[in-house]
């Protein structure tokens, strides 16, 4: 019956043409469909070099962008494509070999150095820049300074009201980066854990967890109950940054060029670049140039250059 | 019955106008349809077998007392997914909830009540509205109903289940609408006419006879409208806030939640290929997946029932 039924769809002249139409366009996909793959290969092929893929941790996407334009200024003969996606993105396809230069706002794990050594890779470290992480609240909300160990009670649950702080009678609303982000295992490690590998202290299940900067910003913005945490250079004028102790002792410090650079903020992580196996050619000049000159744009984006550190 | 006698006749009025070689194109494009065909139930059925490659080892890596467990911290290997199946079904549930009244009193208005160029623009009106992307109602109500959430209901922050419940009921409106549409417009006009032949009103037709006739379309649009609802992730993920907590106290549908398919949106770029926390969100797909086909069951047997029944009932 389904044949029978087919046999007649067919007979009918505009069905016919439909059809007529698609057998001559298939060849046209085949092509573009064979043609695509080609256009990297390409790429790889004659002049190997010229093209540097660079990707991973969102915290450094853009720093990662601007150094690419002002070099790619400088040297018009190398095209530098950027992309974040973070920093267990750029690191697996780093160890994938489907780009150059990995991204990463934490240090590589064992267990990807493991497996790219299981891929044949040495992977190689750079660090790049530093980064502060902002503790931010809402503009209207009194509470200006913490310590370390009040941000920890707060984001484990132990404290769940501003005025426990010194604030108003609010409810504390706690905001993340997802868990998949380099901020979030860095700011747990040395926020939360405050540096202690023992510990197991874990974000309350109460955290929301936000898939982006974005995210975090538009709630701190709206919501007076809000607390959240970021790289400096994502934060805005709109949100209120707060003063963060190491300890009840030590004076309160908020995040800036200076402070990160002498120390005194307590939550300032490096950044980092990774290549598989020691650079070389147009990677290694680039990567000698963002060492270099290269660090003259990262206060201009909200980071910590790293040369007046070393 | 009725498809067998066409083509029969069909075929044989072709046949006789053009002999020879349409045989050859015939068979061409009937071998055609019939590879595009089985293809797109084999591209089903291997999608499934790489769901079930890549997510049953979790089932072992993971003992399953931890895996049905209250805690979802996958960075410290804690993959305990009821907080994310209860999130989902919150949501989903509420959506529903919301859904069904609005969807059904649409469907009504549209075949029963408006008139004939209400409802021609009503119509399309609502198929735009399907047509609106997932990421827009989002941002939509990350920027405006949350706060408003917020602000009206007291909820610490305008993040919610509950927020994400309107906008999934929102989304899942236009499937809702089309399908009891459908299942009221196959209500034979002989239920109407007799209705209100014996004195009823228009709205005692409506609600004891029409509606009732076609309950099982009506429930049939409900359950595709909760797939569709449950297998939403972008507008979810934008407007839950992702707080993998047991969604177990009476106020839980105003405090956030993490459903599954926003934790495999958020989690999957980031998880190493092959590692543990990587099955577990296959696992997770499964788990779903498994949901979503119970569902797209019940659905299919309820129009199975229609079918046998003459299309009512």
């Amino acid at each position: 019956m389904p044949c029978q039924l087919l046999r007649f769809l067919s007979g009918s002249k505009c069905l016919r043409c439909l059809f007529v139409g698609m057998l001559l366009l298939a060849p046209l996909w085949l092509l573009t469909g064979c043609g695509a793959p080609q256009t990297p290969a390409a790429g790889e092929g004659p002049n190997p070099a010229q093209t540097i893929e660079n990707k991973g941790s969102d915290t450094l996407v853009n720093l990662a962008l601007a150094w690419a334009e002002a070099y790619m200024a400088l040297h018009p003969e190398v095209r530098i494509s950027v992309t974040g996606g973070g920093s267990g993105t750029g690191i697996a396809a780093m160890i994938n070999g489907t780009v150059d230069i990995a991204n990463a706002s934490r240090a590589m794990k064992p267990e990807e150095i493991a497996a790219a050594e299981a891929n044949g890779i040495t992977p190689v470290e750079f660090v790049v820049a530093r980064d502060a992480i902002a503790v931010v609240v809402h503009p209207s909300n009194p509470v200006d300074k913490l310590t370390l160990q009040q941000i920890s009670d707060i984001y484990t649950g132990k404290i769940t009201n501003w005025s426990q702080v010194g604030g108003e009678n609010r409810p504390i609303v706690l905001l993340s980066r997802e868990s998949n982000s380099g901020t979030y295992v860095y700011f747990l490690e040395n926020v939360i854990r405050l540096g202690d590998k023992e510990s197991d202290l874990l974000f309350s299940p109460d955290t929301l967890l936000m898939p982006s900067s974005e995210g975090i910003s538009a709630e701190v913005r709206q919501n007076p109950n809000a607390i959240g945490y970021d790289g400096l250079g994502y934060v805005t004028d709109d949100q209120k940054v707060i003063a963060v102790a190491r300890d009840a002792s030590a004076p309160y410090v908020l995040p800036s060029i200076d402070t990160v650079n002498d120390g005194s903020y307590p939550i300032s992580r490096p950044l980092y670049m990774y290549t598989a196996g020691e650079p070389v050619g147009v990677v290694k000049a680039y990567l000698d140039w963002i060492l270099s000159e290269g660090q003259g744009l990262v206060s201009e984006l909200g980071f910590v250059p790293l040369a007046a550190e070393e | 019955m009725a498809e067998s006698r066409l083509p029969d006749r069909a075929t044989k009025s072709l046949a006789m106008s053009r002999p020879g070689h349409f045989r050859f194109t015939e068979f061409a494009i009937e071998a055609l349809i019939r590879v595009l065909g089985f293809s797109s139930i084999g591209f089903v059925l291997l999608i499934f077998l790489f769901l079930l490659r890549e997510g049953v080892p979790v089932f072992f890596e993971v003992p399953l007392r931890d895996l049905f467990g209250t805690r979802w911290y996958p960075t410290f290997d804690l993959f305990g997914t009821l907080p994310l199946i209860l999130g989902s079904l919150l949501v989903t549930v509420t959506a529903i909830l919301i859904a069904l009244p609005l969807g059904v009193a649409t469907a009504v208005f549209v075949r029963e009540v408006a008139p004939n160029w209400a409802r021609e623009i009503l119509k399309p009106m609502i198929e735009v509205l399907a047509g609106i992307p997932s990421v827009v109602l989002g941002f939509f109500g990350m920027t405006m109903i949350a706060p408003l959430i917020r602000e009206v209901l007291g909820a610490p922050t305008g993040l919610t289940a509950f927020t994400g419940a309107v906008i999934l009921a929102y989304m899942s409106l236009p499937t809702i609408i089309s399908v009891a549409e459908d299942a009221l417009d196959a209500v034979p006009k002989g239920y109407r006419d007799a209705a209100l032949a014996m004195g009823a009103t228009q709205w005692q037709t409506i609600w004891r006879v029409v509606v009732p006739a076609a309950r099982s379309g009506i429930v049939m649009a409900v359950m595709l409208g909760m797939g569709r609802a449950i297998g939403e992730t972008m507008a979810v993920m934008m407007v839950t806030g992702n707080a993998a907590r047991m969604p177990l106290t009476l106020d839980s549908l105003f405090r956030p939640v993490r459903t599954m398919t926003a934790t495999v949106a958020a989690e999957m770029g980031e998880v190493a290929q092959g590692s543990v926390h990587y099955h577990a969100l296959f696992g997770i797909g499964i788990i779903l997946f498994v949901m979503t086909f119970i569902i797209n069951l019940v659905a299919a047997t309820t129009i199975f029932k229609r079918r046998r029944r003459g299309g009512l009932r």
